[in-house]
């Protein structure tokens, strides 16, 4: 990534900051008077169960919008046209999964976290402890790929090229993550979504709107003009590009076809695994709201995605490849530029705040997703055998937090550069892998049990981690991780196609040869639970 | 609440209880009316996923087919997983709002013995 821009040429940073630092105060605001609620565990770790399903969809929308979906997609798409489509699609068509088969029975279930379903009727010791380490991973690089976006953005937009200066800005968001956290719990947390989801829709949307306006409402013009951008384009190896078909980014031998099926199949099984996505649905109070939170997400999300489609053939036709591919932050600048190019300095001000305000919800939800797994799970369940108080895991969540907290500086200032999309992906093909067969198998079959779970999330977890490490994403190529060293001997770069089967094959070859058919009567409590909700269906009001 | 396992307030229903919900054909027809209607969606939406997916990755020729402009085959097909996406989220809404809510608020209504 190279970090030429001159000073001032895009934008104002002045009013890049200040827009920013007017949505923290005032989602600080919001955050510190709804935490005067956080007087118990409930409140702390799923606001009370209080939420809307309008709400707590909206909410979903920002936990999921994150900046690699924003700034990525559109990105890809004004560089690859076609290609970064099919991004979208698959994280988009993913919520059906959530929908019909995961998030209302999973509400009528659990309590808190994933690992309260998964380990309703098997051995609770061992499978919570896999669950919560399943969760940690997945969060932990979902939080690497945000804070490792905010670097590369924090050097487009507030024109800060020092690497030294960057990791400042890094330290900053995570401590503003870490008192978001402390302070809002899930309710601030959940707050703080709904406004960065609001604006970063209402943004896209507008922006949207300036695009078509601009070509007349006609979409074939935006597509031929963007084409006509890329043949004009003197970068190498774009001229060629037909970015109106697939094929720009995964066509050019049959290992790149079979990535991108590889891909494919992580993106649409992911969503319904990711931890930080579940433990919304415990901030609803019935399994319809829950629905009703599905159905709000799917709208906004699928609207959002329409949007980034416009916005990045808008900047291919609008802005040019050249241009983006030399800016600070290469393709994930499509989108600032493009605010730049339609609405000059003060609309730039308002898109990067929002691109840098959404990184902070994000960060904020998995933070509080994974210390709450550490403190539910691990903490209370695994090590103290359910002999503490809610109020001492509170506390133990808190302190979690700010480890995770300083973790992910730390982490994000290391990876500050790496490719964020990428990093998003690998942490849905860890979800699908580890996570949604259990998930699918404890809520519709009535024979699996504990060994086939623990076979399913450890088999899936590390043979998803270990094919990422010796993948061509980490070394071996010109764009891995590490590009000077090569131990690569696995040839794809997303490592789903191989790793979401193998999970799903152990979790049924782990039942079968288990002798344990469970405890029956558990069983029925947790059937008839999940699907009646009886037992579930009581938020507490304050 | 001292304990930090999954909620069971009040008088604990016994196991056997629940093992007579679950055989009942009340709750049999609730479990049967859902993956009748889930299951074959799910296979549905995904079957349709995965071709979109396998004609991206491997029939680009087909995919870059001009319909009207510049709109082709390929973008027409992604318009279409939106649009199917969309009305299976609204038919699902319909179906469970009529057909799923009911019979598993009469079940509630039954087990008034764990409490709410």
């Amino acid at each position: 990534m190279n970090r030429v821009l001159a000073a001032g040429q895009l934008g104002n940073p002045v009013i890049n900051i200040g827009i920013f630092v007017a949505f923290v105060i005032v989602t600080l605001a919001i955050v510190i008077k709804v935490s005067s609620r956080n007087t118990n565990a409930t409140e702390y770790f799923t606001g009370g169960h209080a939420f809307t399903g309008r709400q707590n969809g909206v909410a979903i929308a920002g936990d999921y919008l994150s900046a690699a979906s924003f700034l990525g997609i559109a990105g890809a798409i004004a560089v690859y046209g076609y290609d970064g489509f099919l991004y979208s699609i698959g994280f988009l068509v993913a919520w059906l999964v959530a929908l019909l088969l995961v998030a209302e029975l999973l509400r009528n279930t659990g309590k808190f976290t994933m690992a309260d379903v998964l380990s309703f009727r098997l051995k609770q010791k061992p499978v919570r402890l896999a669950a919560a380490i399943s969760t940690m991973t997945v969060s932990l690089f979902y939080l690497l790929a945000q804070m490792a976006g905010a670097g590369g953005l924090v050097a487009l937009l507030l024109d800060i090229n020092s690497r030294f200066a960057q990791s400042i800005v890094i330290a900053i968001v995570g401590v503003l993550m870490i008192v978001y956290v402390l302070i809002g719990g899930m309710a601030g947390t959940t707050w703080v979504q709904i406004i960065k989801a609001v604006l970063l829709i209402a943004g896209a949307g507008f922006m949207t709107v300036l695009v078509l306006a601009k070509f007349g409402l006609n979409l074939s013009e935006i597509l031929g003009s963007a084409q006509e951008m890329v043949r004009e384009a003197t970068t190498k190896g774009v001229a060629e590009r037909d970015v109106l078909a697939p094929g720009a980014q995964y066509g050019v031998s049959t290992m790149s076809k079979i990535n991108l099926l590889s891909l494919g199949i992580a993106l649409v099984l992911g969503t319904a695994g990711l931890p930080h996505v579940l433990m919304r649905f415990y901030t609803v109070p019935t399994a319809r709201e829950a629905r009703r939170s599905v159905v709000w997400a799917i709208g906004l999300i699928g609207a959002f995605y329409l949007f980034t489609l416009i916005l990045g053939y808008g900047a291919a036709a609008l802005v040019g490849p050249d241009t983006i591919l030399k800016a600070p932050g290469g393709q994930n600048s499509a989108a600032p530029l493009l605010a730049f190019e339609l609405g000059g300095t003060i609309l730039l001000g308002v898109i990067s705040a929002v691109a840098f305000a959404t990184i902070l919800a994000v960060v904020a939800g998995l933070t509080i997703t994974a210390s709450a797994s550490f403190a539910h799970d691990v903490y209370a369940s695994v090590l103290k055998s359910h002999k503490v108080t809610e109020d001492e895991q509170m506390r133990v969540s808190r302190i979690t937090a700010v480890v995770l907290g300083v973790l992910a500086i730390g982490l994000g200032i290391l990876a500050n550069g790496q490719n964020v999309a990428f990093l998003v992906a690998l942490a849905f093909a860890v979800a699908a892998s580890a996570n949604l067969p259990t998930i699918l198998y404890s809520l519709y079959w009535r024979r699996f049990n504990t060994r086939g779970a623990l076979w399913s999330m450890y088999g899936g977890l590390i043979s998803c981690i270990v094919l990422i490490v010796f993948s061509p994403a980490v070394s071996g190529a010109k764009t891995s991780m590490l590009p000077g060293s090569d131990f690569s001997w696995f040839p794809l770069s997303n490592p789903g196609i191989v790793s979401i089967p193998l999970a799903f094959i152990l979790g049924i070859v782990g039942t079968l040869t288990s002798r344990d058919t469970g405890d029956p009567e558990l069983n029925a409590e947790m059937e008839v639970r999940s699907l009646t909700g009886v037992g579930a269906e009581k938020a507490t009001h304050h | 609440m001292a304990t930090t396992d999954v909620e069971r307030p009040g008088v604990t229903p016994s196991g056997a209880q629940y093992l007579a919900v679950q055989a009942s054909p009340e709750f049999k027809e609730l479990r049967r009316t859902l993956r009748r209607f889930v299951f074959p969606t799910t296979a549905f939406f995904l079957i349709w996923y995965a071709s979109y997916v396998l004609l991206g990755a491997f029939a680009h020729e087909f995919m870059a087919t001009k319909v009207w402009g510049n709109v082709n085959v390929g973008l027409l097909l992604g318009l279409g997983q939106f649009l199917t996406t969309f009305l299976i989220t609204g038919l699902y809404i319909r179906f469970a709002n009529r057909d799923l809510d009911p019979k598993a608020a009469a079940l509630r209504a039954e087990m008034h013995w764990v409490e709410q």
